[in-house]
């Protein structure tokens, strides 16, 4: 028998400490940009989007509704008085689109219930994303200088698994905002990932260090990796389904004549919302699967049996099934919309609870408090 | 439920029981046993059923998160037990201490699994006929669809459905006369049968898992030997179909054991890493290997997995009876009361001492410091200073009584206490009062914790879950949608050309899609004479 002291596992403190300053500065960053963010979405002028992915032809292009009331769709959103006033997908718009050739005589019939695509733009919506850009860098930062300081990946504890959801977080975003004009959720994700990090912050911070054995394997980089850039990806998919309640909500009361204010006025439509959602969860589910099975796969070769219904494993379980239905019930009539929505939110909660409520109420093997 | 799943989709007009259903409506009343049984399978296979199944099986979950599980723990459960002697029973009889494995769990994910079949099974079949179909024939009313567009042209029709189809990539194209018609993305439904159908095979194989596989534990002092028997494990899980005939004739020697504590700043105690060299023998007339066994890195021998789970401290002791005679002189594995200063619990028992057993409760304490209120206490997790104190009792063990006896707890119901020990460190003695006898505290080994598990079913489990995600990324992924583009002269002499586009699933992106398709096709007849299309691509 032998004993060795692990004198090797010392920590680099020059490092240790350009992380830990690295903390503070990316917090501010962010929110710096959640300010600015929240100033575009409450004082921007709502502006057409383009076409994209998530941002059907029809809600983009100069149309003249046939049906609509033209005086009632210059300043509220078309949908609202479609839905409204017809039924299944009769809100029809025949549109001239390449209006700079005279010659050509294209016509595009789309027959979709779908109301222009318009958020709120401001210059400082703009800053903002470059503010977040910046951060985003300093996260990164922090998370690699924690890394190198301690010899390890860096997400072993608590803190670090809070400091890289947000990155996750944020880089989600910063991919809606450049691929789907997805500014508009600037404030609504920056709103969680500043409290996750104030909170990381102030109760969970821990030095850098070494962890422990059962965390000594390169499943590490592969299950945590994962289930962290799904958390991320549902973060930002939760967000967005929140603001889809308020916009929704927004609508009905349109539809029923009051008038709305204030940042809930400017968001843009539900539907597009719903989308955006429903795109970050089919992005996170396989993900949040594969994380679940390579951690099985780790679980087999670390704790000797690949599923053993530990809390952690209980609870990731449980998110994949909400999550699961989330997309079974967007295949249901009767259930889109609100509903799915909230089963969406549901599912987010799961995920949270899994993240702190497991780590700190029951006692398991995933116990890295 | 043995019915053959033909109603799912209204296309059960071919089926033998479309008879019962189509002629006799007005007795919806006196329905028939067969009836009935339609009725409940349609409800059974609907997609409601189906997220109402979903959120019991998550709800039904949670408690086995909360409360605890024999099959994790049975000792929290005992302990559940000793706290709440009134509610503890009831909660029992609800299975809530077993909740993973029982019945009304099982009837969740078993119905759950039946709805999945009767709602696969057909699709599976639909999607089969599909996929060897061609692709629909042109609707007539073009302008119908959720996307379409219109533009003349000069080129002749011919040429624009040539140009339509080189543009049609990766569509499974259909010449109609005067149109093309398109489908693609037929590996969404691909890919949702093939996740379905891996859910079913995981579950099967999780379950003959359970029925063919087997677990056990035991503590193996360094220096010690292993045997696969039934009698070397000290707590064994055989599946239903295991025979102790079965077990694989392995055996391995612990020969060395090495940890490394972190012995500075925080997280000082913490355990940096711990391993335990092998040698084995897959069978007895087998080679000697060697392993490094270690936490992530167990031993897979024979289709059987031996794990690393834990450590501890096995002080040894000599013990010399009243009589002078030695009865006892060997190992004791001790348990760790906390991880952070194995500060360890263990007894030991000597019933060959004579005139009267004699028994022992003692405390190891690794590294040993007089803590702050001048009590012995262990700072350290290694063993820097080893001491231990012993509590001695004389009297009958019970060991005789045939009652089960854990070997950590030392049944004092028939004993009497003799007296407390000094500190010993390793070599001293302390001689028992009133001439009871010896002990001597020789020095000190470590033991490993250690499972066995064979479990056939594990390669099978993870191709069923590596295929569940693949069919998972196919069917979430891959968007199917048809387009038709049709060429008409018009009476001016140009061509009129309908573009028109369905998404089957939801999508916007689909709509911009359809768009880009009908500008391209549209820019190409433009930009080159009718006689080029098609030449150069």
């Amino acid at each position: 028998m032998e004993h060795v002291l692990a004198a090797d596992a010392a920590v680099d403190q020059n490092l240790a400490s350009i992380s830990d300053g690295l903390i503070i500065a990316m917090i501010v960053a962010y929110a710096i940009a959640l300010f600015l963010f929240a100033i575009e979405a409450a004082y921007g002028r709502r502006e057409k989007l383009k076409a994209d992915r998530l941002v059907p032809v029809a809600a983009t292009a100069e149309s003249v509704p046939e049906t609509a009331d033209t005086a009632a769709a210059a300043d509220v959103p078309v949908g609202a008085a479609d839905g409204a006033s017809t039924g299944g997908y009769s809100a029809h718009s025949s549109t001239r689109i390449d209006l700079d050739d005279p010659d050509d005589d294209l016509t595009v019939s789309v027959r979709y219930r779908e109301p222009e695509a318009r958020a709120s733009r401001h210059v400082l919506g703009a800053v903002a994303l470059g503010v977040t850009i910046v951060a985003f860098v300093l996260n990164i930062a922090q998370i690699t200088t924690r890394g190198i300081a301690a010899d390890r990946w860096p997400w072993g504890n608590m803190f670090e698994f809070v400091v890289a959801i947000c990155l996750c977080a944020v880089a989600a975003f910063l991919f809606a905002a450049i691929r789907y004009q997805a500014r508009y959720l600037g404030t609504f994700v920056l709103v969680p990932v500043v409290l996750l990090l104030g909170i990381a912050a102030k109760w969970l911070y821990s030095e850098a260090g070494p962890v422990i054995p059962a965390l000594h394997s390169y499943w590490i980089a592969i299950h945590v990796s994962a289930a962290i850039i799904a958390t991320g990806g549902f973060i930002v998919s939760g967000s967005a389904g929140i603001t889809y309640l308020v916009a929704h909500r927004t609508e009905l009361k349109r539809a029923a004549g009051e008038t709305v204010a204030g940042i809930a006025a400017k968001l843009p439509s539900s539907a597009l919302l719903d989308r955006v959602s429903h795109r970050f969860i089919v992005f996170a589910f396989p993900l949040w699967t594969f994380a679940i099975i390579a951690g099985a796969v780790w679980a087999d070769e670390a704790w000797g049996r690949f599923w053993g219904w530990d809390p952690k494993e209980v609870w990731s379980f449980i998110t994949w099934v909400v999550y699961a239905a989330y997309l079974h019930a967007r295949a249901t009539a009767g259930w889109k919309g609100t509903k799915t929505t909230w089963i969406g939110l549901v599912g987010l909660a799961c995920l949270l609870f899994n993240f702190f409520g497991v780590n700190y109420l029951f006692s398991g093997l995933h116990s890295y408090a | 439920m043995t019915m053959l799943p033909t109603t799912t989709g209204g296309k059960d007009s071919t089926s033998g029981g479309s008879g019962e259903s189509g002629g006799a409506e007005p007795t919806v009343a006196s329905l028939s046993a067969l009836g009935w049984a339609r009725w409940v399978w349609r409800v059974l296979t609907s997609m409601r059923t189906a997220l109402i199944l979903l959120f019991l099986l998550a709800v039904g979950a949670i408690p086995g998160s909360v409360l605890p599980q024999r099959r994790v723990s049975t000792e929290q459960v005992q302990n559940y037990f000793l706290d709440h002697p009134d509610t503890a029973p009831w909660l029992d009889r609800l299975y809530l201490f077993d909740v993973y494995s029982s019945p009304w769990y099982a009837a969740i994910y078993l119905l759950l699994f039946v709805s999945l079949t009767g709602c696969v099974v057909p699709r599976a079949a639909a999607h089969y006929r599909a996929m060897r179909a061609r692709p629909p024939r042109t609707p007539r009313h073009l302008s119908r669809m959720p996307y379409s567009a219109r533009f003349t042209t000069s080129a002749a029709p011919e040429a624009v459905l040539a140009q339509a189809r080189t543009l049609l990539k990766g569509y499974r194209t259909e010449a109609d006369t005067d149109a093309v018609s398109a489908e693609t993305g037929y590996l969404r439904e691909t890919g949702n049968v093939v996740f379905h159908f891996a859910l079913l095979a995981l579950l099967i194989a999780l379950g003959a898992g359970a029925f063919l596989g087997y677990r056990g534990n035991m503590l193996v002092v360094e220096g010690d030997g292993f045997a696969n028997t039934l009698p070397s494990y000290d707590t064994f899980f055989p599946g239903h179909a295991v025979d102790e005939g079965d077990l694989q004739p392995f055996s391995f020697t612990v020969e060395d054991f090495r940890a490394s504590y972190i012995d500075e700043g925080d997280l000082s105690g913490q355990a940096d890493s711990y391993s335990a060299d092998l040698t084995y023998k897959a069978a007895p007339e087998a080679d000697e290997q060697t392993h490094e066994l270690a936490v992530n890195h167990p031993l897979s021998v024979d289709g059987a997995q031996v794990y690393l789970l834990g450590h501890g401290y096995a002080p040894e002791f000599q013990v010399a009876d009243a009589n002078g005679d030695v009865v006892f002189d060997q190992p004791v594995p001790f348990i760790a009361r906390e991880e952070a200063t194995f500060t360890s619990d263990g007894v030991v028992k000597v019933p060959d001492a004579s005139p009267e057993q004699l028994g022992f409760s003692a405390v190891f304490l690794p590294s040993a410091t007089e803590g702050a209120d001048g009590e012995l206490v262990s700072d350290f997790p290694d063993a820097r200073d080893p001491v231990v104190t012993l509590t001695a009792y004389t009297g009958d063990l019970g060991m005789d009584s045939g009652r089960s006896q854990s070997v950590y707890q030392l049944d004092t119901g028939d004993m009497a206490e003799v007296g407390d020990s000094p500190q010993l460190s390793p070599g001293d003695s302390w001689e028992l009062p009133d001439g009871a006898g010896t002990i001597t505290f020789t020095g000190y080994s470590e033991y490993i914790s250690m499972q066995v598990n064979s479990d056939p079913a594990r390669l099978p489990a993870l191709l069923a879950a590596s295929a569940a995600v693949l069919g998972l990324l196919a069917t979430l992924l891959v968007r199917p949608r048809r387009v038709w583009v049709r060429a008409k002269t018009q009476d001016d002499g140009r061509t009129v050309v309908e573009v028109a586009g369905l998404v089957k699933t939801e999508g916007a992106g689909a709509t911009t899609e359809f768009h880009r398709l009908a500008m391209t096709l549209r820019d190409r007849l433009r930009d080159r004479p009718a006689t080029d299309t098609g030449t150069k691509e």
